[in-house]
């Protein structure tokens, strides 16, 4: 088995080093064009946020990040996505390689009918043979990293259905960053939750960004505004404006964003 | 990042996906293999290559290079296999053999029109037949003797005759509890009663034959008050047995499968439950009540024990209180006796291969009318 | 609602032809529900007293119809393990044609409508069909040519054996196996799929470990569900394994064995006193009952609850 590359070295100023670049981006579900020509450049350790009403493409863009696209029959791709400089879509990519890389959590948060122990240890497992006492010291801290040690390390090997949906959502952080991904993908981790869990979700994802870079779906404005430091929005398949999250939310170029965000936040 | 896999690929994965693929298969393969296998035995038959005239003009062993292979093998009646093991100094004793069993023929056979004809040949198995000693032409099935007769028209009326009776008995009453359980008993009792009904399906046919020929026939004499016991309609009825879960559990799946919406849109109107249920529910789902049918069609055609238990003797009548004999019935009880490789052996692959057939049209017919039902409930035509 | 128009509903209430149709198809559901209790009660009324330690566990001598000293041991054993050498051909299979089915095929594609074409099909073909082709196929031809290759001096491979009766079995039981598990796969939430896939899983370990751990009750209710189908089935083992009698138990995939549902034809179309012999006859009925009853319950009941849990969790 590969070993996880070493983590190249990171400078501390966030967005200086440029990890992901999407360069006109197009892609096709089957007849109909889910995203129109997109390019967006995001750097290392930065939460950016994908905002812009549902149908426009958030999800399709997000997983095209790390592949799940290709999951979907018909789907068909043009333009190019790198990561770290490689194209993830030239074929001699390996989607197994590159979703180690890149986490996702998904909407509806999908733990597996097992141990909450047995959760975060499934990407290890799947990932190299390490040893007992190694798997239980990466999933204490990824669990703790996640949040939910204290609320679950007398129960590790309880059915993880067991949790509430704010637990169950985190555990779903906890089993995505016990493999070490460099980036994470959230795509509404929250919208299913009431706001206690919310905010539990948002502070980890202020915790994690020390750590990872997050690209996050929300539809929830004062989210956005509160987690992010970059946000994308995006209009029927298309990027309409992509900056700052202070200058979106305060002070938008596009008269459509200003639209957007007002309305939500009237 | 290191997400390149250079050249060489995940050969596990490659490998398994692979294997599952062709794994898979083997559901095609076997139906092929069950038509190709069921209709090569019968071959011979179709190509004219059977031979049951008990006379038979021999030819000389001295004239054995004078025949082509192909004739000498037809000649014997031997495979192709058989055939091309056997040298010159067998098959000329094979010959001296045949001409042996040719020189003692009774007399009385010599002059028996019926000894100089291959009753394998179409005409005889299909059409009536004015043998010797009868008074008219007559459809008779009797593969023993001396004359063996394979006419398969009694076979055919016998089997249509059980599956008819057994469908007339279980149709009603399958589709009728199907309405039942599926528009008017309440959702507690549906829960019982559709696992219980399915229950019968548990019963082996065995047991259903067994049914039928200790208990049932006695009853149903006493009520009838016909002559045989075991009769046609004593096989029907058990087969219906047999076929009511199958009609049951499809056509109160297509009754479920109609959309609520219509339901309560009538109910809405002031529609009574059973006018729905009559006039809304069931001609949305005829479709499916329809395919259910001619699936109970193909599993009574096909069921064998009940009918062999029930009744056994190839008379040619339509009525339905005379025994009668089905195709499948005549292959369970004739193959163990029939010899490997003969007439009578050609001539029940045969009829198995006929009812592979029937069974096979019929369950395309309801399979695409499923497949129809199904489009046409999501909207899609 | 005002008490005229309560009236008024009230009134109308009572139809006749709705109550008349009600009570008809209740009626038909009803004799249906008494055809069943009738069978089983009548099998069971007659069948239990002889239902005893010493006739499942005797071997009968060749004359089987002496009440006193029969027995359906070998019946029962003879049964049980050509099911059971089905079960080893027939659930794995069964179940990777469902996961090609299910996880792998490309959607409608020509392959996938082919191979759903054939399983309808084999689910139709006539037991006694399935009969012939063991007989044409696995007898007649692999078992011939076996022999003809191992050149052996007296036909070993090429006659009539329990290897052969229980592939014809497994080939007739595929199509149960094929729908029950695909059914479990299918109910198995695709999020759970993908949360394997994110996590950088291959398709074939995210099948190994999250979905057939998932599946594994509908695959075992798919293969109880073959052998209690299996288990009752005589026409398709009349040529190509069952055997009048034996004298000893089988031994080897060979050999010809007795089985229950045969014995029950013999004992109920060959018995030369019928009167006399009828406490065996019920008596072997309901061991044969039991075995697929008690199978099909077991199965119905994991379905059931298996459904139930996956609503729960959906
Ligand atoms: N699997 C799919 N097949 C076909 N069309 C899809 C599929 N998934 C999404 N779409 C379409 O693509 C568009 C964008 O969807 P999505 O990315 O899910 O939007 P968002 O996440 O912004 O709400 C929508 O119009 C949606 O209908
Ligand atoms: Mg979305």
């Amino acid at each position: 088995m590969p070993k996880l590359n070493p983590p190249e070295a990171k400078t501390n100023s966030p967005g200086s080093n440029t990890l992901i670049q999407i360069e006109s981006l197009s892609l096709h579900y089957g007849e109909s064009k889910a995203l129109k020509n997109i390019s967006l450049t995001l750097g290392e350790k930065v939460v950016t946020a994908f905002i812009g009403p549902s149908g426009c493409g958030k999800s399709t863009l997000l997983r095209c990040l790390n592949r799940m696209n290709d999951l979907i029959d018909n789907v068909r791709i043009e333009g190019s996505c790198k990561i770290g400089g490689h194209d993830i879509y030239s074929p001699d990519v390996d989607v197994i390689e590159l979703r180690k890389r890149v986490g996702m959590v998904f909407q509806k948060s999908n733990p597996f009918p097992k141990s909450i122990y047995e959760n975060v240890a499934y990407g290890l497992h799947l990932h190299g043979s390490k040893s007992k006492p190694e798997i239980a010291a990466v999933v204490e801290q990824s669990l703790r990293s996640a949040a939910l040690w204290d609320e679950v390390k007398d129960r590790l090997h309880a059915s993880a259905l067991g949790l509430s949906g704010g637990q169950q959502q985190r555990l779903c952080i906890a089993r995505a960053i016990a493999i070490k991904p460099e980036i994470i993908l959230m795509d509404e981790p929250a919208s299913a939750l009431d706001p206690l869990a919310t905010a539990r979700i948002e502070e980890l994802i202020l915790e994690l960004k020390k750590d990872f870079t997050i690209v996050i779906v929300t539809h929830n404005m004062q989210q956005a505004a509160r987690i992010s430091d970059q946000t994308a929005f995006f209009y029927i398949g298309e990027l309409i404006e992509f900056d700052s999250t202070a200058k979106i939310f305060t002070n938008p170029a596009k008269k459509q964003t200003e639209d957007y965000v007002t309305g939500r936040f009237g | 990042m290191g997400i390149r896999r250079g050249h060489q690929a995940r050969p596990v994965e490659w490998l398994a996906e692979k294997f599952i693929f062709l794994v898979s298969l083997t559901a095609i393969v076997m139906v092929f293999l069950i038509f190709l296998f069921v209709a090569r035995e019968a071959l011979p038959l179709f190509f004219g290559e059977t031979n049951t005239a008990l006379v038979q003009k021999p030819i000389p062993t001295a004239d054995i290079d004078k025949l082509t292979p192909a004739q000498l093998q037809k000649y014997l009646e031997l495979t192709p296999e058989q055939f091309a093991a056997m040298d010159k100094d067998t098959l000329k004793s094979l010959m001296d053999v045949k001409q042996e069993a040719q020189d003692e023929i009774p007399e009385e056979f010599r002059h028996d029109p019926d000894a100089n004809i291959n009753t394998t040949e179409w005409r005889y198995l299909l059409l009536p037949h004015q043998w010797n000693h009868y008074e008219k032409p007559e459809y008779i099935w009797q593969p023993v003797g001396q004359i063996q007769k394979y006419n398969i028209i009694p076979l055919l009326v016998g089997t249509l005759k059980t599956t008819l009776i057994g469908l007339l008995f279980a149709v009603p009453l399958s589709v009728g509890a199907a309405i039942y359980v599926s528009q008017m008993a309440r959702p507690k009792m549906r829960e019982i009663i559709k696992p219980t009904i399915e229950l019968l399906s548990g019963i082996p046919s065995v047991v259903v034959g067994f049914f039928a020929l200790l208990v049932m026939a006695t009853v149903l004499q006493k009520i009838f008050g016909y002559q045989t016991r075991l009769n046609a309609f004593v096989a029907g009825i058990a087969l219906g047995f047999a076929v009511i879960p199958v009609i049951f559990s499809i056509a109160e799946d297509a009754l479920t499968s109609v959309p609520r919406a219509y339901t309560q849109a009538a109910l809405a109107l002031g529609a009574s439950r059973w006018q729905t249920a009559w006039q809304i529910v069931l001609p949305a789902a005829l479709p499916g009540v329809f395919a259910a049918s001619v699936l109970g069609f193909g599993r009574a055609i096909g069921e064998t024990m009940i009918v062999l238990m029930v009744c056994s003797a190839s008379v040619m009548s339509w009525s339905i209180f005379d025994s009668a004999r089905s195709i499948t019935t005549t292959i369970a009880a004739e193959m163990a006796e029939a010899v490997s490789g003969g007439p009578h052996y050609r001539v029940l692959f045969m009829l198995g291969s006929l009812l592979f057939a029937a069974t096979f049209v019929s369950n395309m017919i309801a399979g695409a009318v499923i497949q129809r039902f199904k489009l046409k409930l999501e909207g899609k035509r | 609602m005002s008490a005229t128009t309560r009236r008024h509903f009230r009134a109308e209430k009572f139809d006749f032809s709705s109550f008349f149709f009600t009570g008809l198809t209740g009626l038909a559901t009803l004799l249906i529900l008494a055809i069943l209790a009738v069978i089983l009660g009548n099998i069971l009324i007659n069948g239990w007293q002889g239902f005893t330690w010493h006739f499942v566990s005797t071997i009968p001598k060749k004359n089987f119809f002496d009440i006193n000293t029969t027995g359906v041991l070998p019946m029962i054993v003879g049964t049980t393990i050509r099911v059971f050498v089905m079960t080893i051909f027939v659930v794995p299979i069964g179940v990777i044609t469902a996961i090609y089915l299910t996880e792998y095929a490309p959607n409608n594609s020509l392959i996938t409508k082919f191979i759903r074409a054939a399983v309808n099909n084999l689910a139709g073909v006539p037991s006694i069909v399935f009969g012939l082709f063991g007989l044409g196929f696995f007898i007649n031809f692999i078992g011939k040519h076996m022999d003809a290759m191992l050149q052996n001096p007296s036909a070993v491979w090429g006659q009539p054996a329990l290897i052969w009766a229980a592939l014809t079995l497994a080939v007739m039981t595929m199509p149960v196996v094929i729908v029950a598990t695909e059914e479990s796969l299918k109910a198995i939430p695709p999020g759970l799929r993908e949360a394997s896939l994110a996590l950088g899983a291959t398709k074939l370990e995210t099948i190994l470990r999250v979905v057939l751990p998932q599946a594994l009750p509908g695959i075992m209710t798919g293969g109880i569900l073959a052998v209690s189908r299996a288990a009752g089935e005589v026409a398709p083992i009349l040529f190509t394994g069952v055997a009048y009698y034996m004298a000893s138990l089988p031994h080897r995939v060979t050999d010809q064995f007795m089985d229950l549902g045969y014995h029950v034809f013999v004992l109920s179309t060959q018995s030369p006193n019928i009167e006399q012999t009828r406490p065996i006859l019920y008596a072997t009925v309901v061991v044969l009952l039991l075995l697929t009853f008690a199978l099909n319950l077991v199965a119905i009941i994991i379905r059931a609850r298996v459904r139930k849990k996956l609503r729960a969790l959906g």
